[in-house]
């Protein structure tokens, strides 16, 4: 771990502007992530702008109906909430099926969204990687590639995103807040924060330098019967060999986000309106352009099999 | 004491604390945080400064230069180890590369230098700032791959012929003929390699976690080149080993060379990440194994192959071992082959030999039940053998497999099992296995100290270690057993190279021979203390006395002033050549597998054992659910994964390489059959803490057969391995 200084944020905008003006800065909350990787050196800040006093960690009602979710709520605490358990079944399940009890009660809504991949090769600082050092090279590629992406990963990176949160953030229509170091605040469809590896794995969202996220919003609830489907290879603490969390409504159209196969949680809307069609057509769209390893090959089978599963289960539960 | 003729009846059959469950003495230790383990001893040197070990960044070739001036510059650092300043160096015997690499680098992640600063976190820091210029060189990291270029090692036996194998199996009228692998697997202990040095002049004193005191003080003095008197080696309490810990390693050598150049107390750990290519791992095997039976289903042809690999100078894993004693069948042959891998280390983890050989042998006697259309208990019973089948003339010193195998399917209602892929419970295919467990009792001599003081509190001393397995316990109710006083009476001290030198733990050899030694030690203390009172040899110690005929004396006033004390060891005769001795066992596994998905869930346990006398139920169980729960990592997901181009395994941390969670465990339950066995040591007990893992995986395996009617043959039977194969509806 590098040697940083260290200071505590009083409000959004302060933080945003202090982060800006500095080029080592990153913002701490949790640290479940972050400290770790400083350890590792594979994340070299400076400068911490601790974010942890900042208020944001209240689950509001919103105008339209739907939910503000602070960015500072924890893991726990948002699992919990009695609105989220009843409305958005999809997210308590996605945030309890990650991590462990002691990890969610740290881990914060806006740091689960922007946690790293955990590609084998990203934590060996011994190794080429695109996404921690840029240009020298990608060892999953032609290596030890179970874990990784199978869709939307490039030349240059196929690690995998390894939330659980996202993916049901991602379903339910998320929007992220945040505020920018000339104290603007904006919202980004979750559809539209995170970037592809492309040739710049390394850019993982579009957050510019500085800018905070305050707070994440869930539109009014969508109804149906909510199924998050992780499958990992222990019972618990462990990451998604494949994660499917559905929204299915009576008449069998629904929404479906998928885990554990890409650099973000992963979703296409034809695959939504194939939905009603079953598995096998929603499958085929979610997967059009898949790039499978000999390794991870096995995922598309498994895609296919988990939403088979989550849909069935949803039919007998409505 | 030498033991060469069986046991009769002695104090311990007494069994007024032996064999009892009672809760380990180090339990309050342990729960509260105060049993030291060797990191946290602040106490024992002042002023200890903290070293960081770097690991070599390639897998093989050498070192072209290192540059550690930026590193000498940081904050708080003290002095930088490397092999090019250490001095000159020794190997020690049981380490088969050098545990500090340069310039040559044998495997990745060798140690390559050792930061010492007045922090962790400073060494931690200026380790980064070392910069090292390798050259590689080719390597071969693919067993598969270096399969065919494997040789015959140099093992007392890697080959072994009864009568005509290939004649028998080719005239065999059912046989099967398949090949199985098993994968690279981590100790993965909870406390990591661990050690603080301080020396004080030419002695070194090491405070470190190790399974074997002596082995290590033999090992670390040949490294340094230093008599082996001038090492002490304190190893009071070990955060597991599993064979891990077998030998010293890299943190012990390196905290050592630390405090050398330090001049000051010097403390090492390795990190978790470290762990995985710098220290030794179980070997993957590719093991071919062929069987013949009469249509009866008698065996008459049974041959097992294994393939492994390690480095130049390692040995192969001893994969054939039990074949070549569990089964019957008149003609037979095992052989063992090796091959150059410059991947990290192979060695001894947990049931080395049978652990990964029984995970092939009972899949393939799984599957020739299934041919022979018996019942897999009924073939494995129908092929018992009562003497060792390589040479008839040697019985087994007990054997009670047959019983294992009743019991076991008895209690968990094994006559409910049905055809693969029959049993379903809503979205889980449920099926059942089962699976021999073999491990050799292995013996080996073992000393002890035993001191009575005038307060008649009983104190043992020696090197021996408890892993977590229970030796400070089982120690005690020996102790206690033999002078007849309460277990509050007994104090043990154990893991100092100031002792006398145990067995070690290791093989699951520790429990029966350790105790044989403080037996041994005991007998000699009785015999002080009888003729300090002028009794007669065969006086009765109990409730706090020593009586003979009507004269009864406290236990207090026979220590006088300065005490008593005595010291003797356990030796062994030919009682290990004249019986085969062996421990034995029966697993059964219910498993669910998710139709869908392909997740592999296990649903309950049982693990009968006939293992000699138990010493401590309690802590036995405890070993046998540990082995068990270890087990079914190996058959559902422990699987170091090896980048065959770069030469490393990849998955080195716990996040990437996945062990068993609660979650993952059902309830276990273990039966012990009531035996004793006089001709293994005057304690009648043999080993248990391995036999518990042995086959466990292959009953999981045969489970999830029975529950799928897929056969996988590669471990770990991941989902990947049987989706394709699940039927097509959920």
């Amino acid at each position: 771990m590098k040697a940083f200084t260290y200071e505590r944020a009083r409000t959004p905008a302060e933080a945003a502007a202090g982060a800006a003006g500095n080029a080592g800065a990153k913002f701490i909350a949790g640290g479940t992530n972050l400290l770790d990787l400083m350890k590792l050196e594979i994340e070299t800040p400076t400068h911490l702008i601790d974010v942890n006093g900042l208020a944001l960690d209240k689950i509001e009602a919103t105008p339209d109906g739907g939910l503000r979710i602070g960015a500072l709520v924890r893991n726990t605490d948002l699992a919990a909430d009695t609105r989220i358990r009843r409305d958005y079944a999809l997210l308590s399940r996605a945030l309890l099926a990650g991590a462990s009890g002691q990890l969610r009660n740290r881990a914060t809504t806006a740091g689960n969204l922007l946690q790293r991949t955990r590609c084998p090769y990203f934590y060996d600082t011994d190794q080429p990687c695109n996404k921690r050092l840029p240009g020298s090279g990608c060892a999953a590629i032609g290596g030890y590639s179970r874990p990784h992406a199978i869709v939307g990963v490039s030349d240059a990176c196929i690690a995998a995103h390894p939330s659980d949160m996202a993916v049901a953030m991602r379903a339910l229509d998320a929007t992220i807040e945040t505020v920018r170091p000339d104290g603007s605040t904006r919202r980004i469809a979750i559809g539209e924060f995170y970037r592809l590896p492309g040739k710049t794995p390394h850019v993982e969202n579009v957050l510019v330098r500085g800018e905070l996220i305050t707070a994440v919003t869930l539109p009014p609830p969508p109804g149906g019967t909510h199924v998050y489907t992780k499958v990992r290879d222990r019972a618990s603490y462990a990451f998604a060999l494949v994660a499917v969390g559905a929204i299915v409504q009576r008449d069998g159209t629904g929404r479906v986000a998928l885990g554990g196969v890409a650099p973000q949680p992963w979703r296409v809307e034809a695959a939504d309106a194939e939905l009603a069609n079953g598995a096998a057509a929603a499958t085929r769209r979610l997967l059009a352009d898949a790039k499978t390893t000999r390794d991870n090959a096995f995922k598309a089978t498994l895609v296919q099999r988990a939403l088979d599963a989550a849909l069935a289960q949803a039919r007998s539960a409505s | 004491m030498k033991f060469d003729q069986p046991a009769t009846t002695n104090p311990i059959d007494r069994l007024a604390v032996v064999g009892h469950p009672v809760d380990r003495i180090d339990g309050p230790l342990k729960t509260t945080g105060t049993a030291p383990y060797a990191y946290e001893r602040h106490d024992v040197a002042p002023n200890q400064a903290y070293g960081y070990v770097i690991g070599a960044a390639i897998a093989k070739g050498r070192i072209a230069s290192i540059d550690t001036s930026a590193a000498k510059r940081a904050p708080g650092v003290l002095a930088i180890v490397t092999a090019a300043n250490a001095g000159k160096l020794g190997k020690g015997k049981r380490n088969t590369a050098p545990l500090i690499g340069g310039p040559a680098i044998a495997h990745y992640h060798q140690a390559v230098a050792l930061v010492v600063a007045e922090t962790f976190e400073q060494a931690r820091a200026a380790a980064k700032l070392v910069r090292v210029d390798y050259v590689r060189a080719g390597g071969a990291y693919d067993l598969a791959a270096a399969q065919s270029s494997a040789v015959k090692p140099k093992e007392e036996k890697p080959d072994t012929a009864v009568g005509d194998f290939a004649g028998a199996f080719a005239a065999a009228p059912v046989r099967i003929d398949a090949t199985y692998t098993t994968p690279d697997q981590s100790h993965a202990m909870m406390e990591p390699h661990a050690s603080i040095a301080a020396w004080d002049g030419d002695k070194l004193t090491l405070w470190t976690s190790n399974q074997m005191i002596d082995w290590g003080r033999g090992d670390l003095a040949a490294t340094l080149g230093i008599p082996k008197d001038n090492v002490r080696i304190v190893s009071s309490y070990v955060g597991g080993g599993f064979g891990g810990k077998l030998f010293v390693r890299a943190d012990a050598l390196l905290a050592a060379l630390g405090a050398r150049a330090a001049g000051r107390p010097v403390k090492v750990a390795l990190t978790r990440p470290l762990m995985f290519n710098n220290t030794t791992h179980r070997p993957a095997t590719i093991q071919r194994i062929r069987i013949g039976a009469d249509r009866d289903g008698r065996i008459v042809a049974i041959g097992h192959e294994s393939w492994s690999g390690d480095l130049p100078g390692g040995g192969p894993e001893v994969a054939v071992q039990q074949t070549r004693l569990l089964y019957g069948g008149a003609n037979r042959m095992t052989a063992m082959r090796l091959a150059t891998l410059d991947l990290p280390e192979g060695n001894a983890m947990r049931a080395p030999g049978e652990a990964p050989g029984l995970m092939a042998l009972e899949i393939a006697v799984d599957e020739m039940a299934e041919k022979l259309g018996l019942d897999p208990v009924e073939f494995r019973i129908r092929n018992d053998t009562q003497v060792d089948p390589e040479k008839p003339s040697r019985p087994f010193s007990q054997r009670r497999f047959v019983e294992c195998l009743r019991t076991g399917a008895e209690r968990f209602g094994w006559s409910a099992r049905k055809k693969p892929g029959q049993m379903r419970d809503g979205r889980w295919l449920v099926g059942l296995g089962v699976a021999a467990a073999f491990r050799n009792n292995l013996l080996t001599k073992s000393a002890a100290r035993v001191r009575l003081d005038p307060q008649g509190v009983v104190t043992v001393e020696t090197d021996m270690t408890d892993i977590g397995t229970g030796s400070y316990t089982i120690i005690a109710q020996t102790a206690a057993e033999m002078l007849g006083v309460p277990l509050a009476n007994v104090v043990v001290r154990l893991g100092d190279s100031a002792f006398p030198v145990s067995c070690g733990s290791g093989g699951q050899w520790g429990a029966n021979n350790a105790t044989s030694g403080v037996y041994a030690a005991c007998i000699k203390l009785r015999e002080a203390i009888a003729a300090a009172l002028g009794m007669s040899a065969d006086a009765e110690f109990s409730g706090g006395h020593v009586s003979a005929g009507d004269r009864s004396v406290p236990l207090s006033q026979a220590a006088g002033e300065q005490g008593l004390v005595a010291e003797d060891a356990i030796e062994y005769g030919d009682l290990d050549k004249r019986f085969q001795q062996s421990t034995f066992g029966a697993h059964f596994v219910e498993v669910g597998v998710d139709a869908a998905t392909g997740e592999v869930r296990v649903r309950r346990m049982l693990a009968v054992c006939a293992a000699g006398r138990i010493l401590n139920p309690k802590s036995a169980r405890s070993q046998v659910i540990g082995a068990m729960t270890m087990g079914v990592g190996a058959a559902l997901m422990e699987n170091l994964a090896v980048d065959v181009r770069r030469g490393f395994f990849v998955n080195h941390d716990l996040a990437g390489y996945e062990v068993p969670v609660h979650a993952d465990i059902p309830h276990q339950e273990v039966v012990f059959l009531d035996e004793t066995d006089p001709v293994s040591s005057p304690m009648k007990a043999k080993g248990v803490g391995e036999l518990g893992i042995c086959g466990v995986g292959a009953a999981v395996a045969n489970a999830i057969c029975n529950a799928t009617g897929v056969r996988v043959r590669d471990y770990p039977i991941t989902l990947d391995k049987l989706l394709a194969k699940l039927p097509a509806a959920v």
